[in-house]
């Protein structure tokens, strides 16, 4: 019984990996072709976020603590950023890094770094915003306190940090999660990329799946999905957990 | 597979760059000029995702110590980036964009690397009934006049202005409910088409490679079966031109060139099956000279107006 199950199976999982190679397992890929991947995805995302949450913290507490006259008009811009459109913004990319574009001496067409550009433009506007939103619901008295106690301006920023600690990893997790998940803008400036021995350049789980769905093999598109909501559950809770290791003292 | 995965992980740590330098280590000696060089090919999906691009690019890379980026997409969009100086070499099959694009100047050195055909797909009980016929126009046509659903790539592909120009052909604007543009590739086409029990144009290659998941059935041959000249699909190879686009790695795009339509390039491309079919038949060479495949079709050095 299990010699025909063992019979059965053998051909379908030959038939899924076509030039592929060798296998891993019943996975129907060779594993340095979705290793490589999972890591052109991490580390362009991110790179990516990283970059964001430095340029969003500091954007989020000033217009946090300040008031000014078109502060609303900041918020809403800010907001609105977190609709762009990928494929827009890896239209822009394209045309900025391409050849022909201002930034084509540069050669970064086709290359992990275009794709960190757009995905930085991306990810910004979420972070900024909701991390906006997290700071200025600290509680005006913990500022006043932080003050009142003598803080610089560092340690008053600290403090409300601290605080608002929860909601700024939820601002990261929503940058990383709109970066890691955009298959738009990756696909126009990294070109979705793999060498011929099979290892990634510039391609990522969302690209790869578009490229198995071109192909009409939904099958091993749903595997690379099932990776991908892996690998963002697995973000998710590492960072939470951080998160509550602030708290244990 | 331990041991595989363990290298994996050290070479990683070093770097993909690093990477590239390893290789270029083991084939530096003696050997100046190209090594450690990233030559960056713009081809269609049909190529690519039969999986002979892998097939040709890996002895290439192993032999000159060099990467090739493969990127593909529907051939009018591969030409667009080579247009946009953003590849060093294209190989596509649309014959009358691939003029175009020399006669605007943008590719040069042209040569005929191989051909396949493409095939009218529909399902086994035929509705329209165009099974056995000997013309594709007549096949087109018939689908029109019955209005049954026929399912266009709509992507600016090789495949799509291949329809389009069958479509001309047969004198046939197609339109309505029946005719649908998906703007997608070949494979998710052919997907669409057997859940619906309708016509497409795919090429031989793709069908091939898609065949045991669908019930779509061949009902027009192309010529390697002995169907219509019509429906011929070579596939062509062109240089971007480096007195345009400064940046191309023009050596490199020739060796590449030089490589595929060598002896060893052209019996990969004939040796290269898949579920045991061979999916691409090689023409670069010939004892014949072939002087067309250098110019665009038609061209005459009289014809002062094609040199415009």
């Amino acid at each position: 019984m299990s010699v025909e199950a063992a019979v059965d199976i053998g051909p379908l999982i030959v038939d899924l990996s076509v030039g592929r190679g060798p296998l891993f397992a019943d996975f129907p890929f060779e594993s340095q072709y979705v290793t490589s991947i999972i890591r052109v995805s991490l580390y362009v995302s991110g790179i990516a976020v990283f970059l964001s949450t430095l340029v969003s913290l500091p954007i989020a507490l000033v217009v946090g603590f300040t008031d000014f006259i078109g502060k609303r008009l900041v918020t809403a811009v800010i907001n609105t950023g977190m609709g762009f459109p990928s494929v827009v913004v890896g239209l822009v990319v394209l045309f900025t890094v391409s050849n022909q574009g201002p930034l084509g001496h540069l050669n970064l067409v086709f290359t992990k770094e275009a794709m960190i550009i757009s995905q930085v433009i991306l990810a910004t506007p979420p972070i900024t915003g909701i991390s906006l939103a997290a700071v200025s619901s600290v509680d005006e008295s913990v500022r006043d306190a932080a003050y009142a106690m003598g803080g610089t301006r560092l340690d008053v920023a600290l403090v409300v940090v601290k605080e608002a600690r929860y909601g700024l990893a939820t601002a990261v997790l929503a940058g990383f999660g709109r970066a890691i998940s955009e298959v738009g803008s990756v696909l126009i400036v990294g070109g979705n990329i793999a060498g011929a021995n099979g290892i990634s350049k510039t391609r990522t789980l969302t690209t790869a799946i578009r490229q198995e769905a071109r192909q009409g093999r939904y099958d091993t598109a749903m595997v690379l999905g099932a990776v991908l909501l892996v690998l963002v559950l697995v973000v998710n809770a590492l960072v939470m957990r951080l998160g509550d290791g602030g708290t244990v003292r | 597979m331990k041991i595989q995965r363990r290298e994996f992980v050290a070479a990683l740590g070093v770097g993909t760059t690093g990477l590239a330098g390893c290789t270029a280590f083991g084939q530096n000696d003696g050997e100046a000029g190209v090594t450690g060089e990233t030559l960056t090919l713009t081809t269609t999906t049909s190529t690519y995702d039969t999986g002979l691009l892998d097939e040709l690019n890996a002895p290439f890379q192993d032999m000159y110590g060099v990467t090739v980026d493969a990127i593909s997409k529907g051939t009018g969009a591969a030409l667009e980036t080579a247009r946009n100086g953003d590849s060093d070499v294209v190989m596509v099959h649309a014959r009358s964009l691939e003029d175009d694009f020399m006669r605007e100047g943008y590719g040069v050195n042209r040569r005929d690397i191989m051909f396949n055909d493409f095939v009218i797909v529909g399902p086994e009980d035929d509705p329209a009934g165009i099974a056995g016929m000997e013309s594709a126009t007549e096949a087109l046509a018939t689908i029109a006049e019955e209005e049954v659903t026929f399912v266009s790539r709509g992507d600016n592909s090789g495949t799509h202005t291949k329809e389009l120009a069958l479509w001309d052909e047969a004198g046939v604007d197609p339109g309505g409910d029946w005719y649908q543009e998906t703007g997608q590739g070949m494979g998710q086409v052919l997907n669409m088409t057997n859940q619906q029990s309708g016509y497409t144009l795919s090429d031989r290659g793709t069908y091939l490679s898609r065949r045991a998941d669908s019930n779509l059935v061949i009902l027009v041959q192309g010529p390697i079966e002995g169907g219509p000249d019509s429906l011929s699909n070579p596939y062509g190879i062109m240089a971007v031109n480096p007195a345009v686009h400064e940046n191309v790695n023009y050596d490199l795009s020739m060796a590449y060139i030089g490589y595929i339509t060598s002896p060893e390039g052209q019996e990969r491309i004939a040796e290269y099956t898949a579920n045991g079919e061979q999916l691409f038949f090689p023409e670069a060479l010939s004892e014949d000279p072939d002087f067309e495949q250098y110019v665009p079709e038609g061209w005459s050095a009289d014809d002062s107006d094609e040199r415009a």
